[in-house]
């Protein structure tokens, strides 16, 4: 048999009908993560088709996107402020009743970012299909899933059918040889892939994240990693299952028990792409050669190492309309540029790994005048455990914001957003243009990046602290 | 859905490249519960001023891009969030098919299942399209070809399905519903705890 890829296997185990030249293949989903943003109209098709939802058993629900992230508001102290993220956390509710998914809603102890809770759950296991109504499912592909974004028609499908069409899109090999320096994280490394990639570079394709350097990352790190796939146009990433995977799965409440963990480890030991297995495209990175990296322009491949400039424009459109944006000038060194708000935070970077990095900075330290540091975990579990651990007295000592769970200020629906003109350093994953709000300006870096950045109130590499 | 089988219409231009979902439909508009509707807030960024005035400097507030129901794109249209309300908002405001070097995944399949075309074309006949706004083009789904003005007809790739679904009007959940045997069986061939 021919070598396979750790996709080729995944998808081959989930294909119901094979593709042919006329119709794409029926592909099977393990699991359907729902949000309130995506799925009230996938809702309204089974309504007005008359169908339920085919496997209960395969549907999470959560609140996420547009939720409050103050703890009178999501406790019902006081209403929602934003009446339309009101209705949908209502809508949401209402169509999980009725439908009978389970729902983590806004006041359930297990509530968070959707791909942060399903695999602190054990719910994202090695060689699932997983997918969601949001483009950073690619997250879950840590875990050697095939995980993906998907738009609200396709939540209908699998809604109605658990399968969607698709067709198998090609592989791309990113492979990551050495160590990362001291204060360069997995942060640094995806926007560093992305920089090389390119914003388009991984259209059709779903990246495998292969080499030494990954192999030596921790689960949070590979969700990092995986999660910005979609930043550089792949349609998914995927990291191999291996002890570092296992050994995190490992006791978690919907992990396979028992008799069932055994064979699923011996089934999951099989998932690695097997040696010779070909990929259609395939970039070698150097990683002991990585400085943190910052973000100057208006999408994430416009990335410079910290203690570099801003390139000049070759006549270039897309330059020049991202630094008019931005109001940066070619040439311009990132390191002193003044910041106005901090976001520590997102599915990105809102795991406890993140807020350790940050605390390591904050800890004794204040957040500069004038600066607003918001700092919101990726979800309950993660604010349960941030706090036992001590990390948000270091935050609050600190000066910072500490809030409760929600995607929050990476795509400013539920009011926390940025001032227009304003500075943001940010630890999610987008800084397109008004992304944070009307006009903000978002610059992406690690959690490391961002807590230096906050205490000096300008752009600060983070190994002036470590 | 209606079937689609021939878009003709003008252009209008929008030549930046990696035009993200964000800046198609703000994520501040996505509290909406429905399809309808999101057509007023297309591009809204760019399109209205912070006061709410148009901007007289962006192309959809001049007068030639009325009515134009083919939008012509930069490299990499449709990058970033999986928000189905991009394609929505550019077909309630009219427009039927994006035209592009290149065309995001999830937005792609997002166009195909609303009966958005995304017409993907080589670099020169992009070039060309983007130097001549308001050009009248065709665009013929049953050849997958589009026509420019000077009669040049050029292919577009397009999956065979939902080409197959846009020409006749067939529901993809139809088809996936067809396939409930195939499911049973694949269901029940199963490991338990996969």
């Amino acid at each position: 048999m021919a070598a396979s890829t750790l996709f080729d296997k995944v998808w081959k185990a989930h294909e119901v009908v094979p593709e042919t030249a006329a119709t794409p293949a029926v592909l099977y989903i393990d699991l359907h993560l729902v949000h309130e943003v995506t799925s009230p109209q996938a809702f309204s098709v089974l309504r007005s088709l008359k169908l339920p939802v085919r496997r209960l058993d395969r549907t999470l629900a959560t609140m996420d996107h547009s939720t409050p992230t103050t703890t009178d508001q999501v406790f019902g102290k006081v209403p929602i402020k934003v009446d339309a993220a009101a209705k949908q956390v209502r809508q949401l509710e209402q169509n999980a009743a009725d439908f009978g998914v389970e729902l983590f809603g806004m006041r359930d102890a297990r509530r968070g970012i959707v791909h942060v809770i399903s695999p602190e759950l054990g719910a994202s296991r090695p060689g699932m299909t997983i997918v969601c109504g949001d483009s950073h499912t690619s997250t879950h592909g840590a875990f050697g899933a095939l995980a993906f974004g998907i738009g609200s028609t396709e939540v209908g499908h699998v809604l109605a059918t658990q399968c969607l069409l698709q067709r198998k899109p090609k592989s791309f090999a990113i492979n990551v040889e050495g160590k990362l320096p001291p204060g360069v994280t997995a942060k640094d490394l995806i926007l560093a892939i992305i920089g090389k990639v390119g914003v388009s570079g991984g259209t059709g394709h779903v990246f495998e994240y292969r080499g030494s350097t990954i192999r030596g990352l921790s689960m949070d790190e590979r969700m990092t990693i995986c999660n910005m796939s979609i930043e550089a146009g792949a349609r998914a990433g995927m990291v191999a299952p291996d002890e570092v995977t296992f050994a995190y799965l490992d006791g978690k409440p919907r992990a396979p028990k028992g008799k069932d963990w055994e064979e699923s480890l011996a089934r999951w030991k099989q998932l690695a792409s097997d040696p010779g297995a070909a990929f259609d495209l395939s970039v070698d990175i150097d990683a002991a050669a990585l400085e943190p990296m910052i973000t100057y322009g208006t999408n994430p491949g416009m990335v410079v190492p910290i203690g570099g400039a801003i390139p000049h424009s070759a006549g270039d459109a897309i330059h020049d309309k991202a630094l008019g944006y931005m109001g940066f000038r070619g040439g311009d060194a990132m390191l002193g540029k003044p910041v106005n708000t901090v976001f520590i935070g997102s599915c990105t970077n809102g795991r406890l790994e993140d807020l350790e990095a940050a605390a390591r900075v904050l800890k004794g330290r204040k957040v500069a005048s004038g600066v607003h540091l918001l700092i919101v975990p990726g979800s309950q579990q993660i604010k349960r455990d941030a706090e036992a651990a001590g990390l948000a007295d270091v935050f609050r000592a600190a000066g910072a914001d500490w809030r409760e769970s929600g995607c929050s200020m990476c795509l400013g629906m539920n009011g926390d957003t940025v001032g227009a003109g304003q500075y943001s350093l940010s630890t999610s994953n987008r800084n397109f243009e008004g992304r944070q709000g009307v006009g903000a300006r978002t610059l992406l870096a690690s959690p490391l990046t961002a807590a230096a950045s906050a205490v000096r109130g300008r752009i600060t590499d983070p190994r002036e602290f470590l | 859905m209606e079937p689609l089988r021939i878009v003709r219409s003008r252009t209008v231009v929008v030549p930046l490249a990696n035009v993200d979902t964000d800046q198609i439909i703000p994520a501040r508009f996505l509290t909406t519960t429905t399809k309808e509707g999101l057509g007023k807030q297309l591009f809204a960024d760019w399109r209205y001023r912070s006061d709410g005035a148009p901007n007289p400097d962006f192309i959809l507030n001049q007068a030639p891009a009325l009515g134009c129901q083919v939008l012509v794109a930069g490299r990499n249209f449709g990058c970033g969030s999986s928000r189905e309300h991009a394609p929505w908002a550019l077909l309630d405001y009219g427009i039927r098919a994006v035209v592009s070097t290149e065309i995001a995944d999830i937005f792609r399949n997002n166009s195909l299942k609303n009966g958005l075309l995304p017409v993907i074309v080589d670099e020169a006949t992009a070039k060309w399209l983007i130097e001549h706004p308001g050009a009248d083009v065709s665009i013929d789904l049953e050849s997958a070809t589009l026509t420019l003005p000077t009669g040049v007809a050029v292919p577009f790739p397009i999956e065979a399905f939902a080409r197959h679904c846009l020409l006749n009007g067939v529901d993809e959940l139809g088809y996936l519903q067809s396939k409930l045997a195939d499911i049973e069986r694949y269901e029940a061939s199963r490991p338990s705890a996969a």
